[in-house]
């Protein structure tokens, strides 16, 4: 049984091998934005991800993440009442962030870097960031990080569009820890 | 008559008018919608909460180099103490404000950035539930200030006009023509 289910798989994803298991709960995305200086913390508390990444053949590699944005969790209650709203994420209407890779490069020192399109709030961008894997047990640890331009995707409009309070950059890691494909 | 310092009078003055003008528009800024201005606001009166707090420790520092005046002579053994009691109470008090507003800044997550520049380090990690007591201790700390403060005013009053004693005017910042004439 387990052995047909395999061929279907192989059959299913003509790409590369199998997607990853990506263990969600000793993954993370989390993010710092500025306002008057001050570094503010935050992270998206529920997302999902499909990633597919081989060191021997990283260019094979894909990976779809799906962020939910009223789960973003951006420092304290205030913000994440405020970020919800029609001017931020607008979350009722665009309740998906997606980010769908378009292509993953070697770079020099052991690092890769992917790129792909970022869609937030309608909005959709080309975005690249670098990445390392380091291998845990029988896991791997990706984890990264890139700058994000608020403004691009239109978070924070009208009066918060003003970047000499809240900063137009937001530094984004990611930390994602993946095992081996399911047989 | 025996003066103040003029530094210690600069300083007693600077401070007050810092405080009563921090007070006043921290009550203000509280009640605002939140907008970029609000933010801002909270920022300028956190710097100028700091400085408050740095002159008081200049303050200090000069206060015990520097021994004030006597009192009057006319003054009896309970106004003595109570004078000095409340003295003692007002330089914990205008150190205890700013300290609270700190504390409770840094366990709602928001690291103080004095003038956007100089990060001041957090004594509290992040911790909501402690945040809501310490918002309370920085309001109240801040009334009972308030009264002490009213209580201080009266009995300087009291001194100027009841007892006519040099008490208010040696500590008044203008006029120190008369240095030592004035009777
Ligand atoms: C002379 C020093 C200070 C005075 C007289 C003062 C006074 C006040 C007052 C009267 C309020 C309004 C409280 C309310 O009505 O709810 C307030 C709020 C506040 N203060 Fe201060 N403060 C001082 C220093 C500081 C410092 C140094 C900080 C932080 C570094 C700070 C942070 C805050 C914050 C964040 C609030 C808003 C509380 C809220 O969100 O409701 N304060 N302050």
């Amino acid at each position: 049984m387990k052995r047909w289910y395999a061929l279907l798989t192989l059959v299913a994803l003509p790409a590369g091998a199998a997607p990853l298991a990506v263990d969600l709960a000793k993954s993370e995305i989390t993010f710092q934005s500025k306002q008057m200086g001050v570094p503010v913390d935050g992270r998206v508390r529920k997302f999902a991800m499909q990633l597919d990444f081989d060191a021997k053949k990283p260019e094979a590699g894909s990976v779809k993440i799906e962020l939910d944005a009223a789960s973003i969790d951006a420092g304290s209650e205030e913000a994440n009442t405020e970020l919800v709203k029609r001017g931020w994420m607008d979350a009722a209407k665009f309740p998906k962030a997606t980010f769908v890779s378009s292509s993953v490069k070697t770079l020099s020192g052991g690092r890769y870097e992917v790129t792909g399109k970022m869609t937030i709030k309608g909005n959709t961008r080309d975005l690249s960031a670098p990445f390392t894997v380091k291998t845990q047990g029988n896991a791997q640890l990706f984890e990264g990080a890139f700058v994000l331009k608020r403004l691009d995707f239109k978070i924070g409009e009208g009066a918060w569009s003003d970047t000499e309070t809240v900063a137009d950059e937001v530094q984004i890691r990611f930390k994602v820890l993946a095992g081996p494909a399911p047989k | 008559m025996t003066r103040y310092t003029r530094v210690a009078s600069a300083l007693h003055w600077l401070i007050a008018l810092a405080i009563l003008a921090n007070f006043v528009f921290g009550t203000w800024m509280v009640d605002l919608d939140l907008s970029p201005a609000k933010l801002r606001y909270y920022s300028y009166h956190k710097w100028l909460g700091v400085s408050v707090f740095l002159l008081v420790l200049v303050r200090i520092a000069w206060r015990l180099g520097h021994r004030p005046p006597a009192l009057p002579a006319h003054m009896p053994g309970w106004e003595r103490v109570a004078a000095g009691v409340s003295h003692v109470a007002l330089y914990g008090l205008t150190l205890a404000v700013p300290l609270s507003g700190w504390l409770f800044s840094s366990a709602k997550g928001f690291k103080t950035v004095y003038f956007a520049v100089i990060p001041i380090p957090d004594l509290l990690a992040k911790n909501p539930p402690l945040a809501d007591v310490l918002k309370l201790w920085h309001l109240s700390l801040n009334y009972v200030m308030a009264l002490l403060v009213l209580l201080h005013v009266a009995a300087a009053l009291k001194h100027h006009f009841m007892d006519r004693d040099d008490v208010l005017v040696r500590m008044w910042p203008f006029d120190r023509s008369g240095s030592g004439a004035k009777s």
